[in-house]
């Protein structure tokens, strides 16, 4: 029973950093259509911004987890501006291509600038003991994931839902055309989406290189597919939908994991990516609507 | 994509450190052109002195440079020896260039090298059909000396083969840990980790422990809650964690976080200053490695190679490449000596024939797969510091 209660733990710290970078997956999906594959090197990019900013500028985790996420929030709205913009009115498997090129023009330069070689989060930089309850141990790492996490997505559904910006970004997403008759600025908001996708993704960096340490340039790739899973599980496009699929998801790894199958702890989760686009393809949290004329 | 990006990585440190062992090597490098040139014995040394594993080449270099400087102040059957050394540029094709101009242009009487297994796998052939004994310091895997059922009779190694790390720590976790149970965490997309849990399982239970728990991750992965929390259930007193240091520095950090505090052994591929960077020094108490030599062994041999390194490359303390470079050197001196005669083919008798050689890295002994059977140096991780604990012999 402790060990279950204990891996439920370790499946929800996983989840809540999917869940992270899935916000920022679904965010951008919702609003332009695209899957942002360069999504996940951004959040390898924010991680390296708050290694830096806490190494080099010796800076505290908070004020290094801002400088990630508002230099991620530049650099999302720059990929957007350069790379996407141009693309908007293209196919939809042109922007996808593109997306994929940006990701590894992302993930390379980074090798080509400061080597392939991994960094290391200094240890001890969470302040937080970890505590004990009922035998299951419950790092102070986790909780400040935890803690973050949450608080990120409170401060995403005030935003969306409170916010003028949020207000356009809804209006943009549901009709762009529309929504630009009415006075709204579209690349504006696109821009907006961006920056706020990126920065989770550059928050989820951070706490990604707090809890497990290790850093490298290609760290990006498996989370942020595993965090496409969770958005298209959760339903693309889904605010609420892409926090649930990532928790979700996470616990179910962690779930094929104390079963005895770690090894299958990936294939699972893209069978996971299967079963749900043959038997629910708009995902647990989609209504099924009916095209647009 | 992830080769390109192991010897990305590797490239990267290993230059970071050829830099260094660059400097040393220079130096050396003047002494040989002053040795007498007239009737000497001329040793090959076909070695990655550039490249992405640059480091371990000039480590050796070192070390065989060290050796032939006290081999030839006696000299050995009135002649000296000298080492004509080829660089490699860490490339197979490369290797088997250095292989065929030595043997062939240079006529040397054994080769050294070369330091990765893959590198030497590749001379094997022109060793062979040439009859010149190939000599690796450093190359570990199992089919270099014995592949499908035949002896390349002309290869041998100065380094125990990985299986037998699995082995030593078995001995360790049983003799000297008391463990009665274990847990087993092996990267299964490793064949060294993969060797080394197989034999040290097979021990274990023939010692009467038990394996209690066996898991397994894929090299690259960053979350290891899961399995640990599984292995902690299991209660083991002792886990046995035979992977590379970027795995298991994670490995190690985690598993103390989740509470396990029974000790965790793993080999030399735990051996780099990156695992105390990921696992934290605190976390890496209470482990342990087995390694192929210790510069802290009180050995009186031992001291006495540090001491003697030291004096020649500016204070640098010796690592295992170095260490085993040395012994290489050593090792063919022997048997040219027992072999009274330059001539390849009594080398290679006498290199088959060698029986309790003592060497730097322990007293050595060839199998009949030319296997060195040698003791291994276990070592305690204590604030960060390896610290000798103990040497095991076979």
């Amino acid at each position: 029973m402790e060990q279950l209660i204990q891996q439920l733990v370790n499946g929800i710290s996983l989840g809540s950093i999917y869940a992270l970078i899935a916000l920022g997956y679904t965010m951008v999906y919702g609003i332009v259509k695209l899957i942002n594959f360069a999504h996940g090197d951004v959040f390898m990019v924010g991680a390296f911004i708050g290694f830096y900013s806490i190494t080099i500028l010796d800076l505290g985790i908070f004020p290094a987890l801002l400088i990630s996420m508002a230099a991620c929030a530049l650099f999302g709205v720059l990929i957007e501006r350069i790379a996407y913009k141009p693309l908007r009115n293209a196919t939809r498997i042109a922007a996808l291509i593109t997306a994929i090129g940006v990701s590894l023009f992302i993930e390379y330069g980074t090798i080509y600038i400061r080597g392939a070689q991994p960094e290391a989060y200094p240890n001890g930089i969470v302040p937080l003991k970890s505590i004990e309850i009922l035998g299951v141990k419950i790092s102070g790492q986790s909780l400040l994931i935890l803690a973050v996490s949450i608080f990120l997505m409170i401060l995403l559904q005030f935003i969306v839902y409170k916010t003028k910006i949020g207000k356009a970004m809804r209006a943009v997403s549901h009709d762009q055309d529309a929504a630009k008759l009415m006075g709204i600025n579209v690349n504006n908001t696109i821009s907006a989406t961006f920056a706020i996708g990126s920065a989770l993704a550059g928050a989820a960096g951070v706490v990604f290189g707090i809890y497990y340490t290790k850093i490298e340039p290609l760290m990006g790739i498996i989370p942020g597919l595993k965090a496409f899973v969770a958005a298209v599980l959760g339903g693309i496009g889904i605010i609420p939908g892409a926090m649930a699929g990532g928790l979700l998801l996470g616990v179910i790894e962690a779930l094929v994991s104390a079963a005895g199958f770690s090894l299958w702890r990936d294939g699972v989760a893209f069978v996971v990516l299967i079963l749900i686009l043959i038997f629910r393809p708009a995902g647990l949290f989609g209504k099924n609507v009916r095209e647009k004329v | 994509m992830r080769q390109k990006k192991v010897a990305g990585i590797f490239a990267s440190l290993m230059l970071a450190a050829g830099v260094l062992a660059g400097c040393n090597s220079s130096t050396s490098g003047g002494g040989d052109k002053d040795a007498d040139k007239g009737g000497d014995i001329k040793i090959g040394a076909n070695l990655e002195l550039s490249g992405g594993v640059a480091s371990y080449g000039q480590s050796i270099k070192e070390g065989i440079d060290l050796a032939l400087e006290e081999i030839n102040k006696e000299g050995v059957n009135g002649k000296k020896l000298k080492l004509i050394p080829f660089d490699n540029k860490s490339e197979a094709p490369e290797a088997i260039n250095g292989a065929t101009k030595l043997t062939s242009q240079d006529k040397v009487v054994a080769i050294i090298g070369a330091a990765t297994s893959g590198n030497t796998k590749a001379q094997i052939e022109i060793a062979q059909s040439n009859k010149v004994p190939l000599l690796t310091p450093t190359g570990t895997a199992d089919d270099i000396t014995f592949k499908g059922g035949k002896l390349n009779d002309y290869v041998f190694r100065t380094c125990f083969i990985d299986p037998f790390q699995g082995t030593v720590a078995a001995n360790f976790a049983v003799n000297e840990l008391k463990a009665k149970t274990a847990a087993i965490f092996i990267d299964s997309a490793s064949d060294y980790s993969k060797g080394l849990a197989a034999s040290f399982k097979e021990l274990f239970t023939k010692e009467g422990g038990k394996i209690v728990k066996e898991e397994a991750y894929v090299a690259k992965d960053t979350d290891f809650n899961a399995q640990l929390t599984n292995i902690k259930g299991a209660k083991p007193d002792f886990v046995f964690i035979p992977g590379y240091y970027e795995e298991v520095g994670l490995i190690v950090k985690q598993a103390r976080e989740l509470g396990i505090t029974a000790p965790m052994m793993g080999a030399d591929g735990w051996d780099s200053p990156k695992l105390i960077e990921l696992a934290g020094k605190e976390a890496l108490n209470n482990t342990f490695i087995t390694n192929h030599y210790s510069s802290g062994d009180s050995d009186p041999k031992v001291q006495e190679f540090v001491k003697a390194f030291k004096a020649k490359y500016k204070d640098k303390s010796p690592d295992a490449f170095n260490a085993l470079g040395y012994d290489s050197a050593y090792f063919i001196a022997d048997a040219i000596k027992r072999a009274g005669s330059s001539d390849s083919e009594k080398i290679k008798k006498a290199l088959a024939e060698t029986d309790s050689l003592d060497l730097v890295t322990g007293k050595m002994k060839l199998d009949d797969k030319h296997n060195p059977i040698k003791s291994a140096v276990i070592l305690e991780y204590v604030n960060g510091e390896q610290k000798f604990k103990t040497k095991v012999n076979p």
